[in-house]
Formats: structure tokens, C-alpha cells, sequence
């Protein structure tokens, strides 16, 4: 047994941890699952409880690897192959993913199960859009599902409550050099930000210091580079200055200044794609800093004439002196994904740490002025989320509640998650909780 | 359902429903969900009914998913002066704090073992701690029910489930209305507030006030004589 959390270190649950290494065994776990049922886990970089199973079994999928050569354009990968090890293996042939959210350390499970969204989103979508076919372990036998089934947008940020996905075949980007032509911007306030965000560049994205009264920020955006040099080395560099050991509303400050100071006013240059798209994965266990209570992500999505709720919750936040390193700031397209989080809007996310006096309802508010303009939570960010709200923020839950139940008819697959949220369509006949 | 990542339980059960200790910890947890189990309360549960109990939970379990946090709350005071020599009233004040006790506790603690995650809290006492002349019988019921939880918590490590002894001293409650107030009273609110910061920090027995901790550790050891001629 296993005790296990997501990436915010909150809300342990334990498990039986299963480590299968071909696409019958998952089957076979799949099959002989017992009354706790069933959850995949991938590198556990969801920030809540997704990839936990109380009393369950947890299917980790660190042995489905398998890294295929690239042909035409697209390449066939097990679904526990992290997106680290797909770049060393894609850059140098001059490739690139269509999708890397803010950390290598996801593996292609996580990011189809999580539907995830990068910096491109705007103008290439999200992952599962450059995903051309996966093969789905579901209870109720194998599939292989291409974008014209219903079933592979169910799957699509369904939180791995389908099946497990045991392979994938990914579109890929063409690049002819490893660099990134990045432009960097200070803005001074909030508005300037959505206004360079707005721009037609396919990489973007603003970092906003919530604890300036103005929602001050550093935009950047940016390209893969022409030229010929494909040499890639992401190790671990100082891309960020020294994390404070003590986390609170002044050493926070202290670290979002000598951010913000440190960006130039204007500046046009080459960046590294570790350093343009991972920043974070050059701090170590950065996660930790917030202390033993942990932390959550709060990240949300409001559509683009909603931009008044995310100034409110810029402010709400800055007002509660929420000690947050660094909010994300980015535009979102639309996403066909039946449970997938991007909608066309302005999406914010920023970490708390859980000992911030009155964070509970200051979020559950956030929550509803959120839904009331609709917009949603990200799932795989959340711990945290009213469950009353769930539906309104993903109005296909129905659709994708009968998809789900013809898939999974007896209720193997379960995850924490789906039982602090009313996920699942109650079934006549439980099988257990 | 879940507790989330703030603490938050998603269902809390109390059984001994309208205990004032027993509501004032399902308040202060805010749970999404409170679920009352007592004599009279939304959900049928007596605790002398040991055969009952498995049911009683069975049915909470398949109505509402997970228990997140369990607060056994029931108990009885007694009447010392007629239970120490009614051996049939000693019984029954046995009977409701201990044997109900740990009927309850073992078919909750099975359930949140099965879930892999959630925790019990048992009302304890003080008074269990170091039982005295003027109330052994109740001192007695709440000695074993106390010593069976740690042991309980014991087993449950590793588990995800945990079991949180919570031992107040005095406390203004229905319980205690006939009662002269004795140093140290305090109230369901603030014996609530200590079980919310013991579940948040793991903790494995708390006291209520914090500061009977430091008292009790020096009346622990206090040699018989000594103790009969204190005032407590
Ligand atoms: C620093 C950081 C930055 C991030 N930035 C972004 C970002 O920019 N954009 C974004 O969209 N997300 C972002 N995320 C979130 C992250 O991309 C997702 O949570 C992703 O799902 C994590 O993948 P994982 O392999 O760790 O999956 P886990 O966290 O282990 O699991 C997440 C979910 O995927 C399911 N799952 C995992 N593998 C499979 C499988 N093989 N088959 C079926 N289901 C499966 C699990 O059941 C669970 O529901 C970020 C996270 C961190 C820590
Ligand atoms: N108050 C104190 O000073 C103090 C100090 C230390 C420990 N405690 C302990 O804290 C717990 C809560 O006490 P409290 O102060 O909140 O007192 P309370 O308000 O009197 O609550 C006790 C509850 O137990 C219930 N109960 C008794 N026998 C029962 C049975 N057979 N089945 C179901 N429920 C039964 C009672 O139900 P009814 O309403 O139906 O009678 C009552 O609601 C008790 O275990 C008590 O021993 C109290």
C-alpha cells in the first residue's frame, strides 16, 4: 500500500500501486480490478487528486514506453513516455511537439487524459488535436479510437476515467533549429498584457505579479527560430531567480520585483526551449517551498468579453495578499474535447499555499462569479472546487456521463478525484464508493 | 466523498447526532456534507444497539460515498452516586461509552481502511486520563474507550485512515448543565477549533484546553495518596 497526492502535496489517499508493462496487463488489471476500482497515474504532475485511488488500485504507467522513428510527419509512442524524453529524442531530428504544457515531466497518458494546453493554444489547439489515434484499454475491451469517434473526445480531459491509454500517435511541428525567436515585454499594467496577448504570435503567454496593486507583468512571445543548429540540452539551469526557502507575502515580493525588474522594457532575442517553455523545470522541487501544508493551483477560464471577472480576481487575489509566486496569464482558443478545460478566454493561473487564512471562501467565490460568466476550473489544477459548480462549468458533462458509462458500464474506473466531484453518472446499482 | 486539498471534508458523519461537542466539530470543518446518526436524528443510531451498527453505516456508505471524517460523539455522563452501587447503571454507562464505543469505532475504521483515506474522531476525556473517586465509573468507560482508540490508530497506520483521540476537560455542553463549573471549563466551540487543527496537523490526541496536556502529565504520575486528597 501507497500513500499517494498530486503535485500540490494535499489530501494523501492510499492505494495499491500496479506497474504493468504491456497493453494485456493493463487489460488484465482492468479485469480483475476490485470493488475500489481502477485509476491510471502517469509522472503525478496533476496538481490535485486525479491520479489517486483511496483504497483502490492506481495503475502507474512509468513501463508502457516505446519510442517509434518518426514517419510522415507523426510518431507512434507508449503512453508513459514523458514529453522530457520525447523532445531529446524529437529536437535533434527536427521535431517539436504540438503541445508542451509548463513542464517536460508529463507523460502522453497525462497530457491526453488532461487534454492539455501550451502556449500556442490560440492558434494550434490543444494536445489531443495533434493526437492522430491512441489505443484505449477500457473495460469493456480495447479500442482504437481516431478523432471521428465520439469516444476519443471523451477520453480528451476525461481524467482518465475511460479507460487507460496504453499508446499514441502524435502529429509533430517541424523546426529547423532548437532555438526560440522570443520578444519580452514589461507591461505596466493588466491591460497591456491582454493587449499583447492578443496579438496573432503562436507562442504567448504573461506572467502577472499579483501582489503589485496593478497587475503588472512580462509578456513573452515567440517562435521556433529559423536556422540549423538542433542541438538540445535541457539541464537544469537558473532560469528564475533563487526561490525564497520561506514563503510568505515578503519574500514573495521580494522574488516577483527582482522578476519583473529583471525583464527588459522591450527586448527581441533567442531563448532555449527549456528555458522559453520550462522555466519551472529548472528549480528543483520547487513544489516543496510552500511548506508541508502544500499548496493549491488555482487556474481558471472566463471568455474573452468576461475580462471584468478576471480583473476582479487579479485584485480579490492581490487584495488577500495571497502569497503567489508569478500568475500565468494566457488566451485560449476552443477545444472540442468534451471535458477538456480551454474555451476561447482569458485563462489565470497561480499557486497558493493552503495556509492562507480564508483561502476556502475566497476561492468558492472566485468559483462562482467564474461560473456565473461561463467559465470553468481546470480539473487537473483542482483540489478544491464546489461540486455544485461542476456541471455548470462543463455543460457536456451529460453527453460525456454516457460515454463514459457505456465504456466503463460497472464502475471499475475511479479515482479520488471522481469522488470529491460529481463526476460520474450515478449508476442503479453501485458497485461500492 | 473526499477531503480536499484546504481541509475540507466532503461528508462528515457525528454519530451521537445532537451532541453539542459533536456539532460544533461538524461546524467547524465545514464539510460539504453533514450527516447526524443519534436517537432521534436524521439517521437512526443507538449505540447500545451494537448489532446495529454495521447497518447503520452500510446504508450512510451506499447513500453518500466516502466518510471523510467520523466524530463519535456519543456518550453519557452517568450518575456516580447511584452507579456505584447499581451495578446495572455501571453496566449501562458501559454499555452506551465503551462497548458502544468500540463497536462503532471498529465498523467505522473498517470502512475508512477499505477507503484508503479519512479519519475518526473519539471523544475521549480527561476525566479517562487519570480516573478519580468522585466520577470512576464514567472515568473507567472513557480509560477504555481512550486506550482502545490509540490502539485502533495503531493498526490503521500505513492505511490512509487515522483515528484522533480528542480529550477535553471541562466543557459547558447539555452534559454538564447540572454540574459546578470546574477550572479549565471551556466550550464546544473551542474543543471544536483544537479538533480542527488536530486533524490539519496529523496529530493523534489532542486536549482541550491545549493546556490540560501540561496538567494532565504531572496528575498522571502523581502517587495514589497524593492524588485522593486533591481537590479534582
Ligand atoms: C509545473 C507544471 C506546469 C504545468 N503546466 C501546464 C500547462 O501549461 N498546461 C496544461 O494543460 N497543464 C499543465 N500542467 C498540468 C499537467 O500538464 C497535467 O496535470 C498532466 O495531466 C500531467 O500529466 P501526468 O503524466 O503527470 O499525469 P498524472 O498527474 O499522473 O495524471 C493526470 C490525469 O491523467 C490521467 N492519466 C494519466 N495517464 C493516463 C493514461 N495512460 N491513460 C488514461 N489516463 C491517464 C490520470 O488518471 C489523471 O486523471 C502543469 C503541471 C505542472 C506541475
Ligand atoms: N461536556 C463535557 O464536559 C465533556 C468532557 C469530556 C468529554 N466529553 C465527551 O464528549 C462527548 C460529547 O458530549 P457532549 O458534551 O456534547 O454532551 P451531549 O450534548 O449530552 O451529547 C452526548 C450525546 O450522546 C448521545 N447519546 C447518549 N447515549 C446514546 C445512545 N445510546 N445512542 C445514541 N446516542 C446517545 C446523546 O443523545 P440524546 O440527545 O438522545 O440524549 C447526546 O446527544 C461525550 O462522549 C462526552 O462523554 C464531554
Amino acid at each position: 500500500m501507497t500513500s499517494l497526492t498530486g503535485w500540490g502535496g494535499t489530501a494523501p489517499s492510499t492505494a495499491e500501486v500496479l506497474r504493468p508493462s504491456s497493453a494485456d496487463e493493463v487489460a488484465h488489471a482492468l479485469a480483475s480490478a476490485g470493488a475500489r476500482g481502477l485509476i491510471a497515474r502517469g509522472l503525478g504532475r496533476a496538481y490535485g487528486d486525479a491520479a489517486q485511488n483511496g483504497g483502490g488500485q492506481v495503475l502507474e504507467t512509468h513501463a508502457l514506453q516505446g519510442l517509434g522513428p518518426v514517419v510522415d510527419g507523426t510518431i507512434t509512442v507508449g503512453a508513459g513516455v514523458s514529453l522530457d524524453a520525447l523532445l531529446r529524442h524529437l529536437v535533434p531530428q527536427g521535431w517539436f511537439v504540438g503541445v508542451t504544457p509548463g513542464t517536460r515531466y508529463v507523460t502522453v497518458g497525462g497530457a491526453i487524459a488532461s487534454d492539455i494546453h501550451g502556449k500556442n493554444h490560440h492558434v494550434d489547439g490543444g494536445f489531443c488535436q495533434w493526437v492522430e489515434r491512441f489505443t484505449l484499454a477500457a473495460p469493456t475491451g480495447v479500442l482504437e479510437l481516431t478523432p471521428e469517434d465520439d469516444r476519443f473526445w471523451a477520453t480528451a480531459g476525461g481524467m482518465g476515467l475511460t479507460g487507460v491509454v496504453t499508446q499514441a500517435t502524435l502529429r509533430l511541428i517541424p523546426i529547423s533549429s532548437s532555438g526560440m525567436a522570443v520578444t519580452t515585454d514589461r507591461t505596466q499594467d493588466l491591460d497591456q498584457a491582454l493587449e499583447l496577448l492578443s496579438t496573432d504570435d503562436r507562442y504567448s503567454v504573461a506572467w502577472i505579479d499579483l501582489l503589485s496593486a496593478s497587475g503588472r507583468a512580462v509578456v513573452g512571445r515567440g517562435d521556433h527560430a529559423e536556422g540549423n543548429d538542433l542541438t538540445y540540452d535541457p539541464s537544469p539551469r537558473l532560469a528564475m531567480p533563487p526561490v525564497p526557502n520561506l514563503i510568505n507575502a515578503l519574500t514573495v515580493k521580494a522574488f516577483n520585483e527582482l522578476w519583473w525588474r529583471k525583464a527588459p522594457k522591450h527586448h527581441e532575442g533567442r531563448e532555449s526551449i527549456a528555458t522559453f517553455f520550462h522555466p519551472l523545470d529548472g528549480v528543483r522541487s520547487w513544489n516543496r517551498v510552500y511548506g508541508s501544508g502544500g499548496f493549491v493551483q488555482y487556474q481558471f477560464v472566463v471568455p474573452l468579453d468576461a475580462d471584468a471577472v478576471l480583473r476582479d480576481a487579479v485584485s480579490a487575489l492581490a487584495r488577500a495578499k495571497a502569497p503567489t509566486f508569478l500568475a500565468v496569464l494566457k488566451k485560449l482558443g476552443p477545444q472540442p474535447g468534451l471535458m477538456s478545460f480551454p474555451m476561447p478566454g482569458w485563462t489565470l493561473a497561480l499557486d497558493v499555499p493552503t495556509a492562507l487564512p480564508g483561502l476556502a471562501t475566497l476561492l468558492d467565490g472566485l468559483d462562482e462569479r467564474v461560473a456565473a460568466a461561463g467559465g470553468r476550473v481546470y480539473l487537473s489544477k483542482d483540489a478544491r472546487l464546489r461540486p455544485d459548480l461542476l456541471a455548470a462549468m462543463y455543460p457536456q458533462l451529460p453527453r460525456w456521463q454516457e460515454l463514459q458509462a457505456a465504456l466503463d458500464p460497472d464502475g471499475v474506473l475511479r479515482s479520488d478525484l471522481s469522488r470529491r466531484l460529481p463526476l460520474l453518472a450515478r449508476r442503479q446499482a453501485p458497485r461500492g464508493h | 466523498m473526499v477531503t480536499d486539498a484546504l481541509g475540507r471534508p466532503g461528508t462528515v458523519l457525528v454519530l451521537g447526532g445532537r451532541s453539542d461537542i459533536g456539532l460544533a466539530i461538524a461546524q467547524a470543518l465545514s464539510p460539504r456534507t453533514t450527516l447526524l446518526a443519534g436517537r432521534g436524528c436524521p439517521i437512526e443510531f443507538d449505540a447500545d444497539d451494537v448489532s446495529s451498527h454495521q447497518g447503520v453505516i452500510d446504508a450512510v456508505v451506499a447513500e453518500h460515498g466516502d466518510l471523510d471524517v467520523v466524530v463519535l460523539a456519543f456518550g453519557v455522563l452517568g450518575d456516580q452516586a447511584v452507579d456505584e452501587v447499581d451495578p446495572s447503571r455501571a453496566v449501562a454507562v458501559m454499555r452506551t461509552n465503551l462497548l458502544g464505543g468500540v463497536s462503532a469505532a471498529t465498523v467505522v475504521a473498517n470502512q475508512l481502511r477499505a477507503q484508503g483515506h479519512g479519519s475518526l474522531v473519539v471523544l475521549s476525556s480527561v476525566a479517562g486520563e487519570r480516573v478519580r473517586r468522585s466520577n470512576y465509573v464514567y472515568g473507567a468507560s472513557k480509560a477504555g474507550l481512550d486506550g482502545f482508540a490509540l490502539g485502533l490508530g495503531e493498526t490503521l497506520r500505513g492505511s490512509g485512515a487515522k483515528v484522533l483521540v480528542v480529550r477535553p476537560g471541562f466543557v459547558h455542553t447539555k452534559m454538564t448543565q447540572a454540574l459546578p463549573k470546574a477550572p479549565l471549563a471551556t466550550t464546544p466551540e473551542k474543543v471544536a477549533e483544537v479538533t480542527r487543527k488536530g486533524l490539519a496537523s496529523g496529530a493523534e490526541v489532542v486536549w482541550a484546553p491545549g493546556a490540560l496536556r501540561f496538567v494532565m502529565s504531572v496528575l498522571r504520575h502523581v502517587p495514589r495518596g497524593l492524588f485522593r486528597r486533591l481537590p479534582v
